[in-house]
């Protein structure tokens, strides 16, 4: 299948590694990512609170550009933009009249968001598109042995009305299931479905710190091997940030946090510099040993 | 309609501590959360202690976590559940506050935050003649926030106060910003400026928690945003770092169409305090040869982007 690809800031930069991790699995996997070479940055929530029109065109702008490609599925592999995309296009498409002002906005540059595109995550794609058995197949190299915590981040789980949960109600399983057909074992922990604290690491860092201890502990108690998000904020905070928490909190963690698409090109045969895995701060080194990647 | 009840109990005369115990119960088609608690008490045991009174989502009595999710027992229908979540309904006090007994939570510290923002309308100047007018559009925007049945969800599945019990939390900064957005009050820059301090507006992780679990839609997260906008508008604290943080996430996008990453750092903690700040990432980051590119580079249609930003006047 054909996507309008929107990779998000953060995968080329804040965590660059996810960018061609990601693009080689959906390579392997038979998607045909068509990225969004002019398309802006989404808002990550930010620029909302200071001015949601300009939100609001801003993404319009980018959903008309996929549009103008002849493609009706803008596929990110970042939940906040996700998230943000998700409840903009809820909004504009809810409201005909609005959507006209919003366009209003985009007529300097010759654009318009007729209200035709469909937003997804790369792992709502991979579990709704593909398929799971899909999946399954093409492992090659099953992660048996591990056990691997989910940590969704908050834009891809809320507010459940904007991102079609209840034509999807089981949205919030996804990780489990991907993780499973990978061959390796879901570990079940109350902070899978809680924040990173990423939002508030310039104005509360002690607040962040704490929930990025509580989380990883919490999956490090539970016998997990590894975490696993499909946000790159996320990833940010849970990786990044981990010797911080882990000295704030006075104890040691050492958790790994995977990219999605790190995790399924590890079941696909992709080796470790195609997926970056030596690039993150917390080493992966145990979980690449156990899953026997080369 | 058949239905199993898992339901944390906690008695504090017992020496047993806090455990769960199942219960099954018959309702009638409709039924509710509440009604099966009730039909528990009744029936199979009288110690089960909840609190509820309107039985209609109007009193906000009855809030508990339900499968996880703090929600009104009440307006819980036992067949939506089982459809959508499986056969088990696991019942739970509410989270952020001590557990007085089995369903029932000590709430002061909900009612002291509240108490902190001063939630009533404070007028200056001379009393008007007749009442105090307010148009419809202004009175619209305050009924969002007035809907607030106190029942204590956002509260209860708040992710800052699990981590920090000083935050002024989702129901308190509702109500906040239904006053300080009242024409009628006078006091709208003082509240302004305590909300803008630490425990306030910027303490909160935008999570969605509250807009999640509120049953009435106030969608408390969403007020928080309309208060930081205030804030900014109104001038207050310009060199706050929550405000400084949007600024420098503006500036990014508005040259260059995209987050420059290095240049917010920079602008949210201020030069030199942002390299000592981001020292230690940055030396681990070097050791792991994952450097984002040092210049930031624009998109190619940038300058449409920033024609943007001007004709909206940001
Ligand atoms: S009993 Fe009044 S809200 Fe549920």
């Amino acid at each position: 299948m054909r996507y309008a690809f929107w990779p998000g800031c953060v995968s080329k930069a804040g965590t660059p590694e996810l960018f061609p991790a990601a693009t080689a699995v959906a390579n392997k996997i038979g998607m045909d990512l068509v990225e969004l070479d002019q398309a802006n940055c989404t808002g990550a929530g930010v620029l909302g609170e200071r001015n949601e029109e300009l939100v609001d065109t801003l993404n319009a702008r980018n959903f008309a550009m996929a549009e103008q490609m002849g493609l009706d599925t803008i596929l990110t592999i970042c939940s906040t933009c996700q998230g943000v995309m998700s409840s903009v296009n809820y909004k504009l498409r809810e409201k005909p009249e609005y959507l006209a002002k919003i366009n209003e906005n985009l007529k300097e540059e010759g654009l318009e968001y007729k209200g035709t595109v469909r937003v997804t995550h790369m792992m709502w794609a991979v579990v709704e598109e593909l398929g799971l058995d899909k999946l399954s197949e093409m492992v090659v190299n099953p992660l048996t042995g591990l056990r691997i915590a989910p940590f969704y981040g908050c834009y891809i789980l809320r507010p459940r009305y904007v991102l079609g949960m209840d034509e999807h109600p089981d949205r919030t399983q996804y990780l489990e299931k991907i993780i499973a057909a990978l061959g390796a074992e879901p570990i079940d922990y109350e902070g899978k479905l809680r924040c990173c604290g990423f939002p508030i690491m310039t104005i509360n860092q002690d607040n962040g710190l704490k929930m990025v201890a509580n989380h990883t502990l919490e999956a490090k108690d539970k016998g997990a091997h590894a975490l696993v998000t499909p946000c790159p904020l996320c990833h940010l905070n849970l990786d990044e940030f981990q010797p911080r928490a882990a000295s704030k909190a006075g104890e040691s963690i050492d958790m790994p946090v995977l990219h999605l698409p790190q995790l399924i090109g590890s079941a696909l045969g992709f080796n470790v510099k195609e997926m970056g895995l030596k690039r993150h701060i917390i080493s992966t080194d145990n979980f690449v040993e156990i899953a026997g990647i080369s | 309609m058949d239905a199993t009840f898992k339901v944390q109990r906690y008695d504090p005369e017992s020496q047993e501590g806090s455990h769960y115990e199942e219960f099954e119960v018959d309702l009638p088609e409709y039924g509710s959360v509440l009604e099966g608690l009730l039909d528990i008490r009744d029936h199979q045991d009288g110690s089960l202690s909840l609190r509820c009174s309107c039985r209609s989502a109007i009193c906000g009595s009855c809030s508990m976590k339900i499968n996880g999710e703090s929600r009104l027992a009440c307006k819980a229908m036992v067949s939506d559940i089982k459809e959508t979540e499986g056969d088990i309904i696991t019942v739970e006090p509410m989270g952020n506050m001590p557990v007085i007994k089995d369903l029932v939570v000590n709430m002061d510290m909900f009612w002291e935050k509240v108490e902190k923002i001063e939630p009533y309308l404070q007028p200056t100047g001379p009393e008007p003649e007749k009442e105090y007018l307010v148009s419809n559009d202004e009175m619209m925007k305050l009924a969002v926030a007035m809907n607030c049945i106190m029942c204590g969800a956002c509260v209860s599945d708040c992710t800052v106060l699990e981590v920090d019990k000083t935050f002024l939390g989702p129901a308190a900064l509702a109500k906040a910003f239904r006053f300080a957005a009242d024409p009628r009050d006078g006091a709208q820059e003082e509240r302004l400026e305590s909300y803008n301090e630490p425990t306030g507006v910027w303490d909160c992780t935008r999570c969605f928690m509250c807009v999640q679990a509120c049953p009435k839609d106030v969608a408390p997260m969403e007020r928080i945003m309309d208060i930081r906008s205030m804030v900014v508008e109104n001038e207050i604290d310009k060199k706050g770092r929550g405000q400084r943080h949007i600024q420098g996430f503006i500036d990014g996008v508005k040259h260059s169409g995209r987050l420059d990453e290095f240049g917010l750092a920079r602008k949210t903690f201020g030069f030199p305090i942002w390299a000592f700040e981001l020292a230690d990432l940055g030396i681990r980051r070097i050791l792991r040869l994952r450097l984002p590119p040092i210049i930031h580079k624009s998109i190619k249609s940038a300058k449409n982007v920033k024609k943007i930003f001007e004709n909206l006047g940001v």
